[in-house]
């Protein structure tokens, strides 16, 4: 694949922005007004747990340790997302920089990115680029010649698993182990990676930082809603004209964002990927927003032709071969629900069992060691419930064709 | 595994050792770059590794078996993955995987007997909005018809 720099749109991520602009200012400020100003931003995640970024960063630098780390989690596994991909590629300079600044704040001297393993034909440009830094003393001892600022970036290649993009699993793969989730408390601020206190952002997080810190809070605050501050990176695939990455404010509706991208005859459209929830036609004009729909940025559009059981299907595979297996909710709880929609399929179910299937679903949620298990069953509750008559095939008296 | 081969490969398992270190969050790492040489981690790789790592042979095996990239037992010289998410499925992955199956005569998930190809499946390449999309060794192809793969496949050495 070619890569090819693309020239984006956007009020936030892709506004103009100059490479080490946001150091340059950082090394002026005081760690006390950086977390300030991030505090007043509001700025949440945006990988999709949507957790307060200023404190996630207070608490981290807070913690008393010699060592610190920042971790830009990259292993961007979600089906139907690839905005953090083209964020690396197009934009490295809001990455790292948002990386550098972090490592001002917290108190870290070292920053691991953590990339996917998918995504290996990246690392050269990325390290070619952190090369560069490193020449113009954006990486390195007292960058930019504020005494005793040593920071610098190291990637660390992932191995194909998807639950590393939780981040205690994420951790765990960086010290040698099978990405299993950790227990929590301690959390990573205090307890993360080498037992350290560990700051773990996604890459879109990083990338606001740099455009937060040179413009300020306030207008960061000038976009989106009132609960869900600055824009979101979509990515978008599926049935429609115009599939990629579209930077929007929150609050931006599913309808709005359906004709964006020239969608027409759309049934239904997977929000927040295969752990997310599927939306039928009749909800369209709710919001993208923490208080609304909330998403990690994948948005996957099927039209009139898609048949929504096979979609569940294929969805409710990925999850039995991603479950890392270590808790009993995820690991039988994935490949029951997997079996049930294969009953759907054959026309061998009951409605009993299918309820039960769903409190099964109910009790991963809450029961689930990670995000893993406790998104895992969103899709199969949401296409069960919104598309009952199309899946249970009713048409066919509900027994898929074999009457 | 003859025993100039064993030397050669203590050797090299040495030698990462001594660049990524003994700790143990070298050895993701260390077991990259010997997959990526050998195209396998072998039984006596797993066992010289644990030893400079002071681990158990097991713990080494655990994690080769945890992650879909690594392996333990041989594929082919060039790993070919398709992505069967969703988005790659809707835009005709089902076509592209018979097309590779008919032309290698093998199907996913085996290797060609002249173990030049290894044909598996792939969980989200991030490309899907270039679908469908495949990967052969670490390069990526998108927008690809079943000709379009083929061809890409019969450019390979």
């Amino acid at each position: 694949m070619e890569i090819i720099k693309k020239n984006r749109k956007g009020e936030v991520i892709f506004s103009q922005y100059k490479r080490g602009d946001g150091i340059k200012k950082t090394v002026t400020l005081k760690r006390e007004e950086i977390l300030l100003e991030l505090k007043t931003s509001k700025l949440k995640g945006r990988g999709g747990a949507g957790f307060p970024t200023s404190t996630k960063w207070m608490l981290t630098a807070a913690s008393i340790s010699d060592e610190k780390y920042i971790i830009c989690n990259a292993d961007e596994g979600e089906p139907g997302t690839f905005k953090d991909r083209v964020l690396l590629v197009e934009y490295p300079e809001l990455v790292m920089d948002g990386m550098v600044i972090a490592g001002y704040t917290i108190g870290a001297k070292k920053g691991i990115i953590y990339l996917r393993g998918e995504y290996e034909y990246l690392l050269k440009s990325l390290q070619d680029y952190l090369q560069e830094m490193r020449k113009d003393n954006l990486l390195g001892k007292d960058i930019l010649g504020k005494e005793g600022f040593e920071f610098d970036i190291e990637i660390f290649l992932g191995s194909g698993a998807y639950v590393c993009g939780e981040e205690t699993a994420l951790i765990e793969s960086l010290e040698g182990n099978r990405g299993e989730a950790r227990n929590r408390p301690p959390y990573p601020v205090n307890t993360g990676y080498n037992g350290k206190p560990t700051s773990v952002n996604n890459v879109e997080t990083l990338a606001a930082i740099p455009h937060i810190i040179c413009k300020g809070a306030s207008w960061f605050l000038n976009v989106g809603t009132d609960k869900s501050a600055g824009s979101k990176l979509f990515s978008v695939s599926g049935d429609c004209e115009k599939p990629g990455v579209y930077e929007l404010p929150w609050g931006t509706t599913i309808n709005e964002l359906l004709n964006l991208v020239d969608a027409k005859n759309t049934k239904a459209v997977q929000i927040g990927g295969a752990s997310g929830f599927c939306i039928p036609k009749s909800q369209f004009d709710r919001k993208l927003s923490y208080e609304d729909v909330s998403t990690g940025g994948s948005v996957i559009i099927f039209n009139e032709s898609r048949n929504m059981l096979k979609v569940l299907k294929n969805f409710m595979e990925f999850f039995v071969e991603e479950s890392c297996g270590q808790c009993t909710p995820c690991r039988i709880g994935n490949v029951k629900l997997l079996e049930g929609v294969e009953m759907i399929e054959k026309g061998e179910h009951t409605f009993t069992y299918l309820n039960k299937l769903k409190d099964l679903g109910k009790t991963m949620q809450v029961a689930s060691k990670c995000g893993l298990g406790q998104s895992s069953p969103n899709s199969f509750i949401s296409i069960l419930e919104n598309f009952k008559d199309e899946v249970l095939n009713y048409s066919n008296g509900g027994n898929n064709g074999r009457i | 595994m003859f025993i100039e081969e064993k030397t050669s490969l203590a050797e090299e398992i040495e030698f990462l050792v001594i660049k990524y270190g003994n700790d143990r969050s070298a050895l993701l790492t260390i077991l990259h770059d010997i997959q990526k040489k050998h195209r396998y981690i072998s039984d006596y790789a797993q066992q010289e590794i644990a030893r400079h790592l002071n681990i158990h042979p097991v713990e080494v095996y655990s994690v080769i078996s945890f992650y879909s990239f690594l392996n333990s037992t041989p594929k082919g010289r060039n790993i070919v993955r398709i992505c069967q998410t969703i988005s790659c499925d809707m835009k005709g992955k089902d076509v592209l995987v018979r097309a590779i199956e008919r032309e290698l005569g093998i199907k996913i998930g085996d290797t060609t007997k002249d173990n030049k190809f290894t044909v598996e499946y792939a969980n989200c390449l991030g490309l899907c909005d270039e679908s469908p999309a495949m990967s052969i060794n670490d390069r990526v192809y998108t927008k690809l018809t079943p000709e379009k793969a083929i061809q890409l496949l019969s450019e390979v050495k």
